[in-house]
Formats: C-alpha cells, sequence, structure tokens
C-alpha cells in the first residue's frame, strides 16, 4: 500500500540542541520561499515555542497567515505541528482535514545530529481533492494517464 | 473497466490484472455499482501532493542543514559588525 506520508531524513553536523534550535527558530529562512498564501511578499515566518503556539507568516504588509498549530515542544528531542494547507495551498480551517508533521533529533554523536521528518496523515486532505479528482477524470487527466499506460506496457515495462 | 478496456491495446483480462496491482498500490479505488466496477483516481491526487511536499521538505531540510552547521544565531551574532575600535 502506499502510504500517505513523506519521510525525510538528514544529518547535520550539529549537536542535537543546537539542531533543534536552528530548526524551530529559523523556520523561515530555510522553508521554500515560494510558498506564500499572503498576498504580500513574507517579512518574517515566526515559530511560536509552545503547545498551542502557531507557525505564521507576517507580511510585509502586516498581514498574517497562520498555517500550523504546535501540537507537541519538547527541546531538544522532537516537535510536532500541523499542516493547515490544503493541496491547493490556501488554509485548511477544519482539523479534520489537516495533516501533521513530526520532527525528531536524534544525536548520532555529541557534534552530529539525524533529522527524521514524518509528514503523516496526508490522506486526510483527501476531500479537499475532489475537484482535482473530478478534474483528472476529464480532458487530459484520465486519458493522458492511460496513453502513457498504455507506452509503458508497449516498451514491455 | 469495460471503458479502459476499451481504450487500450491490451486485453480486458490484462487490464484488469494491471487495475488489481494498482489498487493494491493504493493509486486507485474499486467501487461496485451493480455489475459494474468504478475505478477512481482520488488516491493518486493524494499521491501527487505527497511527491509535492517530499520536494517541498527535501528542499527545506537541504537548506536547513546548511544554517544548523553555521554558527548558531545567538545572543552574540557572528554577524554582527564588530564594535568600533574606540580612537
Amino acid at each position: 500500500m502506499t502510504e500517505a506520508v513523506v519521510r525525510r531524513t538528514i544529518v547535520v553536523q550539529a549537536p542535537q540542541d543546537k539542531a533543534f534550535h536552528a530548526f524551530t527558530e529559523r523556520f523561515g529562512d530555510f522553508k521554500p520561499r515560494e510558498h506564500n498564501m499572503l498576498v504580500s511578499p513574507i517579512a518574517q515566518t515566526v515559530f511560536e515555542p509552545r503547545v498551542g503556539g502557531h507557525i505564521y507568516d507576517r507580511g510585509e504588509d502586516g498581514s498574517e497567515c497562520r498555517w500550523a498549530r504546535v501540537l507537541a515542544f519538547d527541546p531538544p528531542l522532537r516537535v510536532v505541528f500541523s499542516w493547515d494547507i490544503g493541496p491547493t495551498w490556501q488554509v485548511e480551517s477544519d482539523p479534520d482535514l489537516t495533516s501533521e508533521v513530526e520532527v525528531r533529533f536524534v544525536p548520532e554523536t555529541p557534534d552530529r545530529t539525524r533529522v527524521e521528518l514524518e509528514h503523516r496523515h496526508l490522506d486526510r486532505h483527501g476531500p479537499g481533492w475532489e475537484a482535482v479528482a473530478d478534474g483528472i477524470g476529464t480532458g487530459d487527466g484520465w486519458p493522458l494517464y492511460l496513453a502513457r499506460y498504455a507506452d509503458l506496457l508497449a516498451g514491455g515495462a | 473497466m469495460g471503458e479502459l478496456a476499451a481504450g487500450l491495446p491490451v486485453t480486458r483480462s490484462a487490464v484488469s490484472q494491471h487495475l488489481k496491482v494498482l489498487k493494491d498500490a493504493g493509486l486507485v479505488t474499486e467501487r461496485a455499482a451493480g455489475t459494474r466496477r468504478i475505478y477512481r483516481l482520488n488516491p493518486t491526487a493524494v499521491a501527487a501532493l505527497r511527491d509535492q511536499l517530499d520536494t517541498y521538505w527535501q528542499r527545506a531540510l537541504t537548506s536547513y542543514a546548511d544554517l544548523a552547521t553555521q554558527t548558531p544565531p545567538t545572543e552574540s551574532s557572528p554577524t554582527q559588525t564588530p564594535p568600533e575600535e574606540t580612537s
């Protein structure tokens, strides 16, 4: 079965504590910049370091976009936050339709940390995909898919 | 299923087998409607979301690793200009 989860691991040359704080305090410095749900360019991304806090973007015009809720905050071990962003990059207000991200910081040596990220329950975003799925069923969705499928079969794959 | 088979240069049973593989892989869902079997691609959309997020986190973590390896911007930030010398 294809799991509705993304797992990523990276090893950083930094002690566990430093690795944890770099992640939570500098989140806005490393997240891909083009993902902005505000009209205004992002001036700052804030990761509130407590359970019940949010991760939010603040635009240059002062507008804010809260797109994650902090569900667990256990420095320097792990952090868990919700992913309140729908499949088409809009804020999802219904918690039942959101996924969650857990990041664990595992010390390999005193100077090296393995960072394990798991973005899970992606299927909870499912209902938001209905319209997209309907689109897939027509036009260049299914037919294109089938054409590629046929190519694969013809190629003996 | 018959509609799918009609559009493909393979036999109906081959399509059926391939759909079973796709179903087992979670890429399509199957629903019975009378004597027909209806396949939907909805989970493929979830797979697309997954691909998108996989790319997102790959990029984020790569940038993160660069930052985490650097000297942390703690109390005394190393990027600050050094204090001016008093003459």
